[in-house]
């Protein structure tokens, strides 16, 4: 990594700033990333980190490099504080301050990912994931708004969430529905998926 | 179709993506069927699901197509799909900055907010709340009330969240809910109590009376939450430091409480805030530590490392705290992840005894390569600290650092590793040639033009002085070939300095110079061109002047000063310096702080670039404004300020002493801290002790209550006896007094004098010398020359120690201490130190002080000037 590619690096080495201001803004960001470090879902809760779409993707970018290839936990990239886990081929990342207390990221990552691992009956992978999206996107909305968590009981997120997902009915559905739009892609590789 | 699709899984790579070749525009196409009735939902679902994905990947919606969009989605709020009306509210929270007129859904989703299904009242909430506006705020202002209290938890949370967002846009309405979420604070769930207790905390944060009590109820009462827990550890922690209450304060006794918390997420809060408290005695650390300590073997890396990270917080301050951790930080040193086996081995770095140096550094040098930048800086600040501790380590520590060099690493990473080695280089002389080698073969490849002329000024500066110089040149001279202008510049400066001092090399240097001369770059050119010059004359007082003390001289005007030395510089010395001085250089008022930024002068010559005005050039302004200082020349210096009164007294008056070649003006700072009172002609009379002349009195037309003012005295130094450069002046403080209404600040007409007598305002040594650092110190020693040299030897009884001694000496002449010579090494009982200053007038000065302890300690100090009454005036204060 040099300096590039990480604008941000110079500005942040330092590690402790002054105490933390008591909030309950915790949750900088949050994004999934598939294993080629493609964005899946990302979402900034503060508007001064990473105000512009291209910072943000060399963030996530520098990000995945430093942690893809040890499932670690958590790292300290520019200057924040990221805990992940990883599944299969998809990567969750919760992002917070330096200062900010490693557990409370972890509650929620681990609320994100136990969420995630019921709505889509514990295939958490890529391709089921991007089959749910709008389950994914709820999940996220309930369990953090706007940096503040909401909610870190999976129970309670799937229960407010209150998303239906059928197996073998839904992929029908979904079939018949790509048929009629005319997106006979999507059963093509349904059945590969299978 | 399918050949299509064969394609895109090549592109992806990975199986193939249902969003992968979205098109804006045919997914806002596809929006249409938003209008069809009947509503079909899960197509309806799909499409905006498409849409918040599109969104979230950065593509741009223009406000005219996503307006039109939005107004689409707003239909579907007619069918009852959970799941659709779910994605429509995120779709308005995505859209309200982009699309127009968001406000249009505002009954669509007051009505939600208030309905009986509770799986929408929540979100809706949210979603009402991040499109509404102060004026709009009052008419949902009811319900908001009503839903911070609700009894379900998700509507209740969501309220109190929203609250919160909505406080730094109308901290006014919300305030007027602070009841409500009172009443919130102690339901059942444990969400809502955390949110509750952040929004009551925001609202009463500017109060810390209403804190406090706020604290006071929660802790007794006891909350559910971890969450919770945390956030009260936090604005406890932080009253604790606003009110620097001691450590008896019940909200330590809190915090402390914590530690036995039954979750760990509040036990690491507290200790992390125990940790963090300024002036934490070892005894007040000790339970925190050790739970960070059990935390340290958790199964959890996140724990892990939070434990980790905080102690190494710890060991900053208090190493031996951590001492007791030592075996557990060195099981981390192996941890599968990188950042806690880094931060364990800095932390043992701090806290590791010296034998353990050795085996600490081989860890390290395992796994470096494997961890981030950050961490990388991290470790090389520990090592440059450890170096300091114990410097006998510094072969060891300089084997590591070159080979961490040699890594790949951005630029931040770099610069710690060089500032490392130059501290090490600069503690250790034995270190010297190893630690130059290491950064001569740096600077071979290196991409950073900062660091590499920061390493050629070095080398100019130390290289001549090592043993066998010669080999340095091909270093500094292959720079001249490869590098971008800047750096260019500096290797010329560089070679300038083997020139000068090294009689054997010149010849050669001479050689590579004239190849300089050639070079593209005006600046380049002209250094060279202008050492070529100085050094073709071989003369040691040029030498000095110009290549190693020159430095500070052509700082800032560079050009225009070397462009008349060099036409000059054929004719005898004398008219040289003649220039020079015409010039009236600034050197007198280089700041000392530039000592660190010496290696800039390439940069900042080429660009104009001057630093900010400096504290001496704003009082030379002001002081030129006055009509009676004007033809007092330019100021030569202005000392720091000197309280002449106590800090809690009537009038608060310090006085600014200014020096100019033959006078002195004494700026007096006054404040009037009565409130009934209004003084008015104020002037401090002055008595010298000696043949000092009062001329003139500048008075402060009026000192109105609290705001400062500032009156002067003109004094004339002594013409005659140029020795006499101490004096003692006794100040009274004169002034008519008018009383004035404390309320309104209406003086009476009336008036009486009065006076109010001030300390004693001392004149020394150090108001007539400004401080000048002479990179080179014997250089500079030998263009003075001894024409006026004098030498003596004084008997200092009272001081113990030579830190004392020095201490005592640089403060007394006000001089700069060169070659470092401020600092005393450890268990030596002699010692020389380097001062000089330019005098009043602008003579030279330079002092050699050789200090011997033994039962006092004993001085002998030389002195050397261009000019000998300043030469006896030292002589004559020190005694």
């Amino acid at each position: 990594m040099t300096a590039q590619t990480c604008p941000r690096q110079h500005q942040r080495t330092t590690m402790e700033i002054a105490s933390l201001e008591p909030s309950l803004y915790t949750v900088k960001a949050v994004f999934i990333l598939d294993n080629d470090g493609n964005r899946l879902l990302s979402k900034y809760y503060d508007k001064e980190l990473y105000p512009s779409m291209k910072e943000q993707k060399n963030f996530e970018k520098n990000v995945f490099n430093k942690t893809h290839k040890a499932d670690n936990e958590i790292a300290f990239v520019e200057g924040m504080t990221i805990v992940y886990k990883c599944s299969i081929d998809l990567f969750f990342y919760v992002v917070g301050s330096s200062q900010e207390n490693e557990l409370m990221l972890m509650a929620v990552l681990n609320c994100l990912f136990e969420s995630l691992g019921q709505i889509l009956r514990k295939n958490v992978e890529r391709r089921c994931l991007l089959d749910n999206m709008d389950g994914v996107f709820l999940v996220v909305d309930e369990i953090i708004d706007g940096g503040v968590i909401l909610e870190s009981d999976p129970q309670q997120v799937i229960q407010k969430v209150n998303y239906r997902l059928d197996g073998s009915e839904q992929a029908y559905g979904f079939d018949l529905f790509d048929y009629i739009v005319g997106n006979i892609d999507g059963q093509t590789d349904r059945s590969q998926c299978a | 179709m399918i050949k299509k699709f064969d394609k895109k899984d090549e592109e992806s790579g990975s199986g193939s993506n249902p969003f992968q070749h979205l098109e804006k525009s045919a997914v806002l196409q596809e929006a249409r069927i938003f209008n069809e009735t009947p509503i079909n939902p899960r197509r309806c679902l799909h499409i905006l699901t498409k849409i918040i994905y599109l969104l979230n990947q950065g593509e741009h919606f223009g406000t005219m197509e996503a307006t039109e969009a939005f107004f689409a989605m707003t239909r579907l709020f007619q069918s009852n799909d959970q799941t659709l009306r779910r994605m429509c509210y995120l779709t308005i929270k995505e859209m309200a900055n982009i699309s127009e007129d968001v406000i249009i859904v505002t009954s669509s989703l007051t009505k939600d907010m208030t309905g009986k299904e509770d799986v929408y009242r929540g979100p809706a909430i949210r979603a009402l709340c991040r499109i509404t506006d102060t004026t709009m705020l009052q008419a949902i202002e009811r319900y908001m009330k009503q839903a911070i209290v609700d009894k379900v938890p998700s509507v209740s949370s969501s309220a109190l969240v929203s609250s919160l967002h909505m406080v730094k846009m109308s901290y006014d309405v919300v305030k007027r809910w602070v009841n409500e979420a009172q009443e919130a604070a102690s339901s059942d769930n444990i969400m809502v109590q955390y949110h509750a207790l952040g929004l009551l905390y925001h609202l009463r944060k500017n109060d810390r009376l209403a804190v406090s009590k706020m604290l006071n109820k929660f802790t007794k009462s006891g909350l559910k939450s971890p969450f919770a827990y945390c956030m009260l550890i936090r604005i406890a922690s932080k009253l604790l430091e606003e009110t620097e209450a001691g450590h008896d304060s019940p909200l330590f006794d809190f915090i402390e409480s914590c530690l036995r918390n039954k979750h760990e997420m509040v036990v690491y809060e507290a200790a992390s805030a125990i940790v963090h408290m300024p002036n934490c005695t070892a005894r007040e650390l000790a339970p925190a530590v050790s739970v960070l300590q059990l935390f340290c073997s958790s199964p959890k890396a996140a724990l892990r490392y939070a434990a980790v990270r905080t102690l190494n917080k710890v060991a900053m301050k208090h190493p031996s705290a951590v001492t007791a951790c030592n075996l557990d930080l060195e099981n981390l040193i192996t941890d599968s992840n990188r950042s806690i086996a880094t931060l364990a081995i800095t932390t043992l770095l701090k806290t590791g005894s010296e034998s353990s140096v050795d085996r600490l550094m081989k860890q390290i040098s395992s796994f470096v390569s494997e961890i981030s930048d950050e961490f990388k800086v991290v470790v090389v600040q520990a090592i440059s600290a450890l170096c300091q501790k114990y410097p006998r380590k510094h072969s060891v520590m300089m084997n590591f650092l070159s080979n961490m060099l040699r890594d790949d690493g951005g630029f931040e990473y770099k610069r710690a590793i060089v500032d490392c080695i130059i501290s090490i280089i600069e503690e250790n002389p034995e270190s010297k040639e190893t630690g130059l080698a290491h950064l001569c073969e740096f600077i071979e490849d290196c991409e950073h033009t900062v660091l590499a002329t920061k390493i050629l000024h070095l080398l100019g500066k130390e290289g001549p002085r090592t043993p066998s110089p010669s080999k340095y040149i091909r270093f500094i001279f292959n720079r001249v070939v490869l590098e971008s202008e800047a750096v260019r510049a500096a290797a010329v400066s560089a070679l300038a300095k083997f020139g000068a001092q090294n009689d054997d090399l010149l010849p050669s240097v001479l050689v590579l110079m004239q190849r300089c001369m050639m070079d593209s770059d005006d600046e380049v050119r002209d250094r060279a061109t202008f050492y070529m010059n100085v050094l073709q004359q071989k003369q040691k007082a040029l030498n000095a002047a110009y290549i190693f003390n020159g430095e500070n001289t052509h700082c800032a005007p560079s050009l225009n000063l070397r462009a008349l030395v060099c036409v000059d510089i054929s004719g005898p010395i004398q008219e040289v310096r003649l220039c020079l001085s015409v010039s009236s250089v600034p050197l007198a008022n280089t700041p000392i702080t530039e000592q660190k930024t010496e290696f800039a002068p390439v940069a900042t010559s080429k660009l104009p670039e001057k630093p900010g005005p400096t504290r001496q050039d704003i009082y030379q302004e002001q002081l030129a404004a006055i009509p009676e200082f004007q033809g007092l020349g330019s100021l030569f210096k202005t000392s720091e300020a000197v309280q002449l009164t106590e800090a809690e007294t009537e009038y608060v008056v310090r006085c600014v002493k200014h020096t100019f070649a033959r006078h002195m003006v004494f700026q007096f700072d006054c404040t009037n801290t009565l409130n009934d009172q209004l003084l008015q002609k104020v002037m401090v009379q002055m008595e010298p002790s000696e043949a000092y002349e009062v001329l003139h009195y500048v008075p402060a037309a009026n000192l109105p209550y609290s705001q400062p003012g500032s009156c002067y005295s003109l004094v004339r130094l002594p013409e005659d006896d140029p020795t006499a450069v101490s004096c003692t002046f006794s100040c009274t403080l004169k002034y008519l007094v008018k009383d004035c209404d404390p309320n309104t600040g209406e003086p009476d007409d009336d008036g009486y004098d009065d006076e109010y007598v001030l300390e004693d305002l001392e004149v020394t040594v150090a108001d007539h010398i400004q401080k000048v650092l002479k990179p080179n110190f014997a250089a500079a020693w030998d263009e003075v020359g001894g024409d006026f040299e004098k030498e003596e030897t004084f008997a200092l009884a009272s001081v113990r120690t030579l830190d004392e001694a020095v201490g005592n000496i640089i403060s007394f002449l006000g001089m700069q201490p060169c070659e470092r010579s401020d600092k005393v090494p450890e268990n030596k009982n002699s010692h020389i130190l380097f001062l000089a200053g330019v005098f009043r007038g602008g003579h030279d000065v330079l002092v050699r002080s050789r200090l011997a302890l033994a039962d006092g300690v004993t001085m002998q100090v030389t002195v050397r000037s261009s000019d000998e009454t300043v030469v006896d005036i030292i002589l004559a204060s020190v005694g």
